[in-house]
């Protein structure tokens, strides 16, 4: 019995402890929290400014639903309409650019679709429908799901109708869905940054990259304190002021794995 | 005596399950005399001790004490104590403060009652690694401390072996001695004789005689009884 | 397989630091949401085990059915609760600690209450008539009982621990997997998964285990002892 009490006043304390701590909440995508960019950029941050960042990491439409509830008070996600849309219903104050990377299709080997090397994504996707080759989808309305829907639409393919047991719908985030992609040799969409990081990857490579529809870009947004007055917005324009600033733009310019960069920053300011 | 006592039931019975088990009857226990309730197995002994006791609510009929309110002032102790999981002192204190004895007497009753029973050397004992003779008294000590008018024992010796047994009849001797009405349902003929004053004849739920001890055993009126005398006896 | 063994070896041998922080938390955690389900579970299943009124079958039936609720049905359920849109939004506590150990207590206490309303009821049956002739009612009764067995209810209790410590899903959305805030063993485990680090995902797994194995044997130990001394 006093065991257990020493651990709930332990706990309680901690609770407390964290009561004090200056921070913010940030909803984010997977693909930022897992390519180990957050843990390369937010210790410069906090260490300049004493702001913990409290990254949430999820899907960019649940991260857009968190900053709709109130319950972060800045979302960093990668749907440029549907960030825009958020802004526009009010519940943010403004979006700002920050940074992109692209997107790869990545595939085995073997290469049942032979688009291997080609830099068309839309006539990649559109072989690899027709050749029934196995393909791993996000299915979760985040951000690279979004993404990858409009590329179908942009192959002239209406995925919801045309798609057929070779076309895995995961629900899942982007690791668990390159783990799925690697298991059946499935040709899949992920971030660069993520595949970068992803250490199962079988026999799977990069098939197609480089084709300018294949960005990816990144915005900032102050959820809106007029909707939720909770939201630490001094602390919040702090860091979005610091990430599109210079220190900030060079910390992410400055992440590499492997000598290679990940992100590109091109905020506008 | 001005205590609980005479018990009264009248036009008692109990049914459970569609069976009836104890039949409508009438009886009255006073004070004073030892009662020895017999009977074959199945006849209602028990069911007829927990009708008095109260842990069983009669189907007709009522279970009458002379005053209200007699749970403090009656005891029962079962064919296999129940013993909680503490020291043998700590159950006899158990009992105490259940019955509402200030908590600075506890302590001293709870020590006088294991003196009584012979259990003083295992006060500190856990109550459920005693010996099954020294189980038993110590349910006899838990009834002790209480000081009861009445002590319902239901077979109490019937689980130990002969030692034991004389053991706990001596405590129960001693309750008598003290006052204590005993009412004991046994089906040890020998015990009956030398614990009984009288004897309350059980046949299936039925009082077929009732008569003290001294007239019952040479010489029962009922055909039930003496069946019953005759075919227990070898074994007494 | 062997990747995985010598990663768990080596992330114990090496005493990462963060690592037993995480360590640390998942324990302070599931320990608090099993004591507190414990103190509420306890006497709640003692009171359904030795209490007689009406609706009581089916109360029963459902706190033993309420034993599988899914972790994620539970952490939705908190997270709407407490979130800053919900009606506890006010306290301020999605995404930490305490959210978590609420999400966890939930998911706990049918489990205990469950279990132990099957002990005492078991047990009830031996103590009744025993305790009744002594005068002692059913709220007190209960209490007795609860206290006379409390360690074969350790069985109960680790039973939730065992069910705590082990999911995921609710600590998941309460708690948000906050690096140096909410992370815990198990959401490490699922995000290793998802980097495809599967060898130190299933270290981590293992030192997980080996962590409730431990709990798990000195409770028995406790029980062993406690049944020795006590008969």
């Amino acid at each position: 019995m006093g065991m257990i009490l020493r651990v709930l006043l332990l706990s309680l304390a901690c609770a407390t402890a964290q009561a004090q701590t200056r921070f913010i909440t940030v909803a984010s995508t997977t693909s930022t929290e897992q390519s180990g960019l957050f843990k390369h950029l937010l210790p410069a941050f906090e260490k300049k400014t004493g702001i913990q960042v409290r990254v949430v990491a999820l899907g960019t439409g649940q991260s857009l639903d968190m900053g709709k509830r109130g319950d972060a008070d800045v979302v960093f996600v990668h749907a440029k309409a549907l960030e825009e849309k958020f802004v526009a219903e009010g519940y943010g104050v403004a979006r700002f650019e920050v940074m992109y990377n692209d997107f790869v299709l990545v595939g085995p080997k073997s290469d049942p679709a032979k688009i291997g090397g080609t830099k068309d994504i839309v006539s990649a996707l559109a072989r690899i429908k027709a050749a029934q080759a196995p393909f791993a989808s996000r299915g979760d309305k985040s951000g690279t799901h979004f993404a990858e829907l409009q590329l179908w639409k942009a192959a002239g393919i209406d995925i919801a109708k045309d798609k057929g047991p070779w076309y895995r719908d995961t629900g899942s985030g982007m690791g668990p869905t390159l783990n799925t992609a690697s298991g059946m040799n499935a040709y899949a969409l992920t971030d660069r940054g993520t595949w970068l990081s992803f250490k199962n990857r079988g026999e799977l490579v990069i098939s197609v990259e480089g084709d300018q529809r294949l960005f990816n870009q990144y915005g900032v947004i102050l959820v809106n304190p007029a909707k939720h007055p909770h939201v630490k917005k001094d602390m919040g324009q702090a860091f979005i002021d610091w990430i599109v600033g210079p220190e900030g733009q060079a910390a992410i310019a400055g992440y590499k794995i492997g000598g290679e960069q990940l992100f590109f920053p091109n905020a506008k300011r | 005596m001005s205590g609980i006592l005479p018990l009264r039931l009248e036009g008692v019975s109990f049914a459970a399950g569609g069976r009836t088990i104890i039949e409508p009857l009438d009886l009255t226990l006073e004070a004073g005399a030892s009662t020895i309730i017999l009977g074959a197995n199945g006849a209602g002994k028990s069911v007829l001790m927990r009708l008095m006791h109260g842990l069983l609510a009669p189907s007709t009929g009522r279970v009458a004490w002379r005053t209200e309110g007699p749970r403090r002032r009656q005891a029962m102790v079962f064919q296999r104590p129940v013993l909680l999981r503490r020291s043998a002192l700590a159950n006899v204190v158990y009992a105490l403060d259940a019955a509402g004895v200030p908590v600075g007497q506890q302590a001293r009753l709870a020590r006088e009652a294991l003196q009584e029973v012979g259990l003083a050397y295992a006060a500190g004992r856990p109550a459920r690694v005693l010996s099954g003779g020294e189980q038993q008294r110590l349910a006899l000590a838990r009834a002790w401390a209480l000081h009861p008018e009445v002590l319902f024992l239901d077979e109490p010796t019937a689980n130990l072996d002969p030692g034991a047994a004389r053991e706990i009849e001596a405590v129960i001797k001693a309750f008598d001695v003290a006052g204590t009405k005993i009412v004991m349902s046994t089906h040890n003929l020998g015990q009956a004789r030398r614990l009984g004053d009288e004897v309350i004849f059980l046949h299936q739920g039925r009082v077929a005689e009732r008569a003290p001890i001294e007239k019952f055993f040479p010489r029962p009126v009922s055909p039930e009884a003496a069946a019953f005398i005759k075919g227990e006896l070898p074994w007494a | 397989m062997l990747d995985a063994v010598v990663s768990g070896l080596r992330l114990v041998a090496t005493l990462d630091l963060r690592l037993w922080e995480i360590v640390g938390l998942s324990l302070a955690v599931s320990l608090s949401a099993v004591a507190f389900a414990t103190l509420i579970g306890l006497p709640v299943g003692a009171a359904i085990a030795v209490g007689r009124f009406p609706g009581r079958q089916a109360v029963v039936v459902m706190l033993n059915a309420l034993m599988g609720l899914p972790p994620v049905v539970v952490g939705l359920f908190v997270y709407l609760l407490l979130s800053r849109a919900g009606p506890l939004g006010e306290l301020g506590l999605l995404f930490t600690p305490p959210a978590m150990v609420i999400a966890q207590t939930i998911l706990v206490l049918p489990i205990i209450a469950a279990l132990a309303r099957q002990a005492v009821e078991d047990s009830w049956r031996e103590y009744e008539e025993q305790l009744r002739s002594l005068g002692v009612d059913g709220v007190r009764g209960a209490l007795t009982v609860l206290w006379d067995i409390r360690f074969s209810l350790l069985t109960a209790v680790l039973a939730g621990l065992g069910r705590a410590s082990a999911e995921v899903g609710a600590v998941m959305i309460v708690g948000g997997n906050i690096d140096g805030v909410t992370r815990v063993m198990t959401t490490t485990i699922a995000l290793e998964t998802s980097r495809g680090d599967l060898p130190l995902a299933l270290g981590l797994g293992m030192v997980l285990i080996a962590i409730v194995l431990a709990l798990n044997a000195a409770a028995q130990i406790i029980k062993d002892a406690a049944q020795r001394r006590y008969g």
